[in-house]
């Protein structure tokens, strides 16, 4: 007998006796969505939302009228942080800022070397979805430019379109089971506000190993 | 006694009366209540999202054989290696033979109940391997090589200048009481540890049998970097961590964070599901799952305490236990502390050496308020009590009770029995507190309420009747 068979038949035999409370998974799994925090009806209750979330958060969140606007805010961030080196990775979005700002870059989309994206000073990059209920930015591989783009620089920059604000969780997960179906990425984050820790005397340090910065950039 | 009992006993003797100590962590679980509360309120009905989280994971649990071949045949479909792991010793063996295949030198993990519970580092560190934890509570109690003291803040017990004196000493950072300055040197000095490991071992908060993906929670982004960088991703994933379906996260995600450390969403919330997969720009070249039975099992097969597998480990019941409180995280000397701690343990190792963590319960039953997904924790330690006697009855006790049930079915014997203790009373005061005291355990540190000068049954018979 294979671990596989003996672990599967150890627990078989264990289900063998019933066990008082029975499951009704599939109603009580139904019904959840409307006992979790509120996510706002309309577009602009949404971004309401996120913003009050991010503030909270400790995360940095504008709206722009349009893209060159976008750009001259990332512009000003750079200059104030002294940028000399980014990493990013290919889009419809990060490119056009990329270009903007004339400095070094580090492009992950065909692999990159970790020392030199380790020492870039900002990560540029796009996402799947910003979720209102949280705050978050739900990151994936192929949207974000892999798995440490938006971990390992010391300021995570999103951008991202308007139409790609949504509710809840349950909207953002729905969002990539019907992008990807059966086709996952390896990778999916929900990033919520820059990295933190409290685990001296409870007190929140921000940049524990990941962005002390992040700043979501929304354009329409 | 077992060893384990003694052991539990002097400890936790030592750290009730640690005055100090005690007011630390109150004022640290303080910090946490307000922002626990400060969560669940956000939440439309915190009390029916806590039940159809503890429906959805029962569920899981009754079904968590074809749960786990689902997750298993969708995770290997992509790439992924899994594992089944019957108990620690194979789990162990198994990530150390990939250790020495790869020829690994350094290890990066991020924090893990699980490989605690197997006891990993021990084992790879005396095959030569360094193996560096990443968390920074992880790694502070690591550097102090001391287990951790809690679930989810393993440092917590600690204060800024003690990490500080621990940093200078290990790592020769000047002393600061800053605490942003002590955690970027810790920053500083896991980076340089993530760009040359080998492996990268994390474990999992939830595996996720729909799409086979394994979901990690954070704050640090440690565990991010350690399933990025390293060519080899190993997560150790207790089988009970099944969640059927993508869209459960919905609800678990928030559920654990608000419980776990009182934020509406960790910072971090990961799904892996896989090695890097084609046209990915990074991620390991191999992934392995390790599913790690370990006699859960067992505990499946009680069907009174199954409801313990629905844990998904957020500590809510160690930080509102008063016993916990008062005694601290490590006095208990398992992995996993605190009520929910009390009630696997005796599962994992064994009931006759671990029973007494049953007994050191208030009942009060806080744990079973708090927690997220219903668990029965203050009735599963009196079913432990229960149990531990019914397999090895003690005499002494049996006899006593037996001695009082017999009093107290007879009304005259109970009204002698009453008489005469009120006659005796007066004379416990001189052997009070004493070695030859019978009630020692409780005159020790406390005064015995006296008998009343009349019973309640003469009171009413002597009662003026109109």
């Amino acid at each position: 007998m294979t671990h596989r068979e003996t672990i599967l038949a150890r627990i078989r035999e264990a289900l063998k006796n019933p066990a008082p409370p029975p499951g009704q998974g599939a109603e009580m799994r139904a019904s959840a969505r409307a006992w979790l925090p509120p996510a706002g009806e309309t577009l602009e209750e949404q971004i309401e939302l996120f913003r009050q979330n991010a503030q909270h958060l400790q995360a940095e969140f504008h709206t722009f009228p349009d893209l060159p606007a976008a750009a001259r805010h990332v512009r000003s961030l750079a200059a104030a942080g002294g940028w000399k080196k980014i990493g990013l990775h290919t889009g419809s979005l990060t490119g056009p800022v990329a270009r903007e700002l004339g400095l070094r870059e580090v492009r992950t989309d065909c692999g990159y070397s970790v020392e030199e994206l380790e020492s870039c000073d900002a990560a540029l990059t796009e996402c799947e979805v910003l979720v209102a209920q949280t705050g978050s930015v739900l990151v994936s591989s192929p949207s974000a430019g892999g798995r440490a783009l938006s971990v390992l620089p010391p300021h995570h920059v999103v951008l991202a379109r308007r139409n790609q604000m949504v509710s809840d969780l349950t909207a953002a997960l729905q969002h990539v089971s019907d992008k990807f179906r059966d086709k996952f990425p390896s990778f999916l984050s929900f990033i919520t506000g820059p990295s933190r820790t409290g685990d001296i005397e409870r007190i929140l340090v921000l940049g524990a190993h990941g962005p002390k910065k992040l700043s979501v950039l929304l354009l329409p | 006694m077992s060893a384990a009992a003694a052991q539990f006993r002097a400890q936790a003797r030592l750290c009730a009366a640690d005055l100090r100590h005690r007011h630390f962590i109150q004022t640290a679980l303080a910090g946490y209540y307000a922002k626990r509360d400060e969560c669940q309120n956000r939440f439309r009905s915190w009390a029916r999202a806590c039940q159809a989280a503890a429906a959805v994971k029962q569920d899981a649990v009754n079904h968590l054989d074809s749960c786990l071949e689902e997750f298993a045949s969708k995770i290997e479909a992509r790439g992924a290696k899994v594992f089944w792991a019957p108990a620690a010793a194979e789990a162990r063996a198994y990530i150390l033979q990939l250790a020495r295949d790869r020829q690994a030198r350094l290890i990066i993990k991020s924090k893990s109940m699980t490989t605690e519970e197997i006891h990993l580092n021990a084992a790879l560190e005396k095959e030569g391997f360094q193996v560096v934890e990443s968390d920074l509570g992880e790694y502070i109690v690591q550097l102090r090589h001391e287990a951790p003291y809690h679930l989810v803040f393993p440092a917590m017990h600690l204060t800024r200048h003690e990490i500080s004196d621990l940093f200078h000493e290990k790592l020769g950072s000047p002393p600061t009481d800053d605490p942003e300055e002590l955690t970027m040197t810790a920053r500083r000095v896991l980076r340089l540890k993530y760009c040359q490991a080998d492996i990268g071992i994390s474990g999992a908060n939830f595996a996720i049998a729909q799409t086979g993906m394994i979901s990690i929670t954070e704050n640090e982004g440690n565990a991010r970097l350690t399933a990025s960088l390293p060519k080899v991703h190993v997560a150790v994933v207790g089988i009970e961590r099944i969640l059927p379906k993508l869209s459960d996260l919905a609800l678990f995600l928030p559920l654990l964070a608000t419980a776990g450390t009182g934020q509406p969403l960790t910072c971090y919330n990961s799904l892996f599901g896989g090695p890097r997969q084609p046209g990915e720009p990074d991620g390991p070249a191999e992934f392995h799952v390790v599913l790690l039975d370990n006699r859960r099992s067992e505990l499946l097969a009680d069907a009174e305490q199954r409801d313990a597998l629905r844990c998904i480990r957020c500590g809510a019941c160690l930080n509102v236990c008063p016993i916990f409180k008062s005694i601290g995280g490590h006095s208990y000397g398992t992995v996993y502390q605190g009520p929910i701690g009390a009630v696997i343990t005796p599962h994992l190792l064994g009931l006759q050496q671990w029973k007494h963590l049953s007994q050191a319960s208030s009942l009060c039953g806080a744990c079973a308020e708090a927690c997220p997904v219903g668990i029965h924790l203050h009735h599963h330690l009196l079913q432990n009590r229960r149990n531990a006697m019914r397999a090895a009855p003690l005499w002494r006790e049996k006899l006593l009770f037996a001695a009082y049930a017999f009093v107290m079915r007879r009304p005259a014997w109970y009204r002698i029995s009453a008489r005469l203790a009120r006659l005796i009373q007066p004379l416990h005061r001189w052997i009070g507190g004493s070695a030859v005291d019978p009630a020692r355990a409780w005159t020790k540190t406390r005064a015995l309420p006296r008998l009343a000068p009349k019973s309640f049954g003469r009171l009413w018979r002597e009662r003026p009747r109109p």
